[in-house]
């Protein structure tokens, strides 16, 4: 069996470039990861802030030892995004990890992963893109458990591997609206980058003070922090090869020690629920999806 | 200019009937099951009342495309493949779909019955959908609702297909096929259940002074207070707190509907082949009137007149209508 692979998705919020220069870099140094997803997923007008920057991160992760992959566009609608999805399938250097069936158009036999935007279901959709070059599956947040170990029994047959996000706020919704901009009466046009100002998302809480909902412009996250620690075991055992954690402004180094640490099972899964418990994640955490139940809700795993 | 043609919602039996003899050029409609994007309890066709209703709607000149524009998850993958080959049996003329897998199943098993790419399937670029037209021999797209007009006549230039485009309904403000707030609220799918905002979680509680909240599942989603009419509770259309804003807003958008009547001859001129009908949850009533007021308003522009739109507010969501994304980009 191929040694579990811990990743850690793209930066989904608009964090300013020293903040991502610093992330990386301890990531780079610190964390116990293997596979690094870069590049701008969900807002196109954010790119130009890091996009000089690309180039020297990907090469400080590949020197110590991670895999770097560019994550593409997940709503692809203006020409000039159409050209940023154009020359991303054109890179030579670094694998590609697609959110968008733009992408699927220029990348006829030549190798990609298949990003969690993306929707693929069921093993005939697996299999179809397998035909068509894929090599990697993450797996929308949505999936049940039961539907997940059929997709990677068949992901073995194929020869391909799968992911599944086991940390962090839970990609939703898209929409061509930008939800921050209208909070802050304006439009996707001239939203300023207001964005910036809410590193894990902007809350969105019910009119009776419930927290509920998590926007980062166009698209809408759980509230809840996803925690997979319990279900590692039955991910690893149907063979689920790769776990990703989503970034957070939460220590990451922490949180890929404490998943680390629970794939290796040199700690149990009560210890690293207790080592999560202490870095001050600010909201309750969740495993509904996995569980077929509502996402936002928690099912305690009996031990 | 090409005649578009008109493509109405069936949701039951008699609205199929309603909507044929109302001049809908084509009806779309789904099986009683998951496998269609309205899966809601009292709505679609078992497989004899669809079999009579192709036999109607035929007789009457008017083409029965088939919803099967749900993802199946892996597992339950066979209903969906029934469900396609039941619509090939029975005659349909088309198939609306979204997953990549059911397309390939059609595609090798029926080709010779047309497939549309559903809205479902959130193809925005002309890449996206050159795509599926490439590897399933796709016949036409129906856009999503995010695109202006110039940018559909844009599109339209660019791809190999013919353009369906929703003019009139609901209003969802997620890009279809890429939601899953129900499924985190309540625990069904819209995407794997064809379910949104289910009526079963659905919730209508009154405070002591006549306030009304609408719940789903154990979630707020708006309150009204008793001079205001009490809207269904669609998450995207609810009103919430955030702290960048002054009081409690639709964070999303407010329950509104589509009506494109007025950008009609625009959008026939930019090349859309179809024009969309949403409302397969609506009565027979409110079928027979958007169809009818609409089938006149095609027939006018196309004979050179100015289209004379009979007033649909009455039918709209909240009595509030909107051209959305299509009109101009500070929609978004």
């Amino acid at each position: 069996m191929m040694k579990t692979q811990l990743t850690i998705a793209p930066i989904l919020f608009h964090w300013s470039a020293e903040q991502k220069l610093d992330f990386y870099a301890r990531i780079a140094d610190e964390a116990p990861i293997d596979v690094v997803y870069l590049g701008e997923v969900i807002c196109s007008k954010r790119t130009p802030f890091f996009e000089k920057h690309y180039g020297e991160v990907a090469e400080r992760l590949t020197r110590a030892g991670k895999t770097v992959v560019f994550s593409t566009l997940a709503e692809v609608m203006l020409k000039r995004e159409r050209n940023m999805i154009a020359r991303f399938c054109d890179l030579e250097d670094y694998e590609l990890e697609v959110n968008d069936s733009s992408a699927l158009w220029h990348l006829e036999k030549k190798p990609y992963r298949i990003g969690s935007l993306m929707n693929v279901y069921n093993e005939d959709t697996m299999a179809y893109l397998v035909g068509k070059g894929a090599t990697h599956f993450s797996l929308p947040p949505e999936l049940p458990h039961n539907s997940i170990a059929i997709l990677a029994a068949r992901a073995k047959e194929l020869g391909v591997t799968i992911e599944v996000q086991v940390f962090g706020r839970v990609s939703l919704a898209l929409s061509a609206r930008c939800y921050h901009a209208r909070a802050h009466g304006r439009i996707k046009d001239n939203c300023q980058f207001v964005c910036e100002e809410d590193f894990d998302g902007m809350p969105l809480n019910t009119l009776e003070k419930e927290e509920f909902l998590t926007i980062n412009g166009i698209q809408t996250l759980s509230h809840t922090y996803l925690n997979l620690l319990g279900e590692l075991d039955d991910m690893k055992n149907m063979g689920v090869t790769h776990f990703r954690l989503a970034p957070h402004t939460q220590d990451m180094v922490a949180v890929a020690k404490i998943f680390r640490e629970a794939l290796d099972t040199t700690a149990s899964v009560k210890e690293s629920s207790e080592k999560l418990a202490t870095l001050g994640i600010p909201a309750p955490l969740s495993n509904g999806f996995w569980h077929g139940r509502p996402g936002h809700q928690w099912v305690d795993q009996i031990c | 200019m090409n005649r578009p043609e008109l493509v109405c919602p069936a949701g039951t039996p008699s609205a199929m009937r309603t909507a044929v003899d109302a001049g809908a050029d084509a009806v779309y409609c789904g099986f009683q099951n998951a496998t269609n994007a309205r899966n809601f309890p009292g709505l679609n066709f078992t497989v004899p009342e669809l079999e009579r209703s192709v036999a109607h709607a035929h007789a009457g000149g008017t083409k029965v495309l088939l919803a099967v524009n749900t993802f199946p998850p892996a597992g339950k993958v066979n209903l969906w493949k029934e469900a396609v080959d039941t619509g090939a049996r029975l005659g349909i003329d088309a198939f609306i779909v979204a997953d990549i897998g059911v397309a390939a199943y059609i595609h090798k098993n029926h080709p010779d019955i047309r497939l549309h790419l559903s809205v479902q399937a959130a193809a925005s670029t002309p890449e996206a959908i050159k795509f599926y037209c490439r590897e399933f021999n796709v016949k036409r797209v129906v856009l999503p609702r995010i695109m202006t007009v110039s940018e559909i006549k844009t599109m339209a230039s660019e791809i190999p297909c013919e353009i369906e485009t929703f003019i009139f309904g609901n209003h969802g403000l997620m890009v279809e096929g890429r939601c899953s707030l129900t499924n985190y609220i309540t625990g069904l799918s819209t995407n794997m259940d064809g379910v949104c905002s289910p009526a079963a979680q659905v919730q209508y509680v009154k405070d002591d002074v006549g306030n009304l909240s609408t719940k789903l599942g154990d979630f707020t989603i708006d309150c009204f207070s008793c001079d205001e009419n009490a809207g269904y509770p669609t998450i995207c259309k609810g009103r919430y707190l955030t702290p960048a804003h002054d009081g409690a807003y639709y964070a999303f958008e407010e329950p509104i509907s589509l009506n494109l009547s007025s950008l009609l001859p625009d959008l026939m001129a930019a090349g859309v082949t179809a024009l969309k009908i949403e409302g397969r949850q609506r009565s027979r009533a409110y079928v027979k009137s958007v169809v009818t007021a609409y089938r006149k308003a095609v027939d006018s522009i196309m004979d050179g007149r100015n289209p004379q739109i009979s007033d649909l507010l009455a039918l709209t969501e909240g009595q509030k209508e909107t051209q959305g994304a299509f009109k101009s980009k500070t929609w978004r």
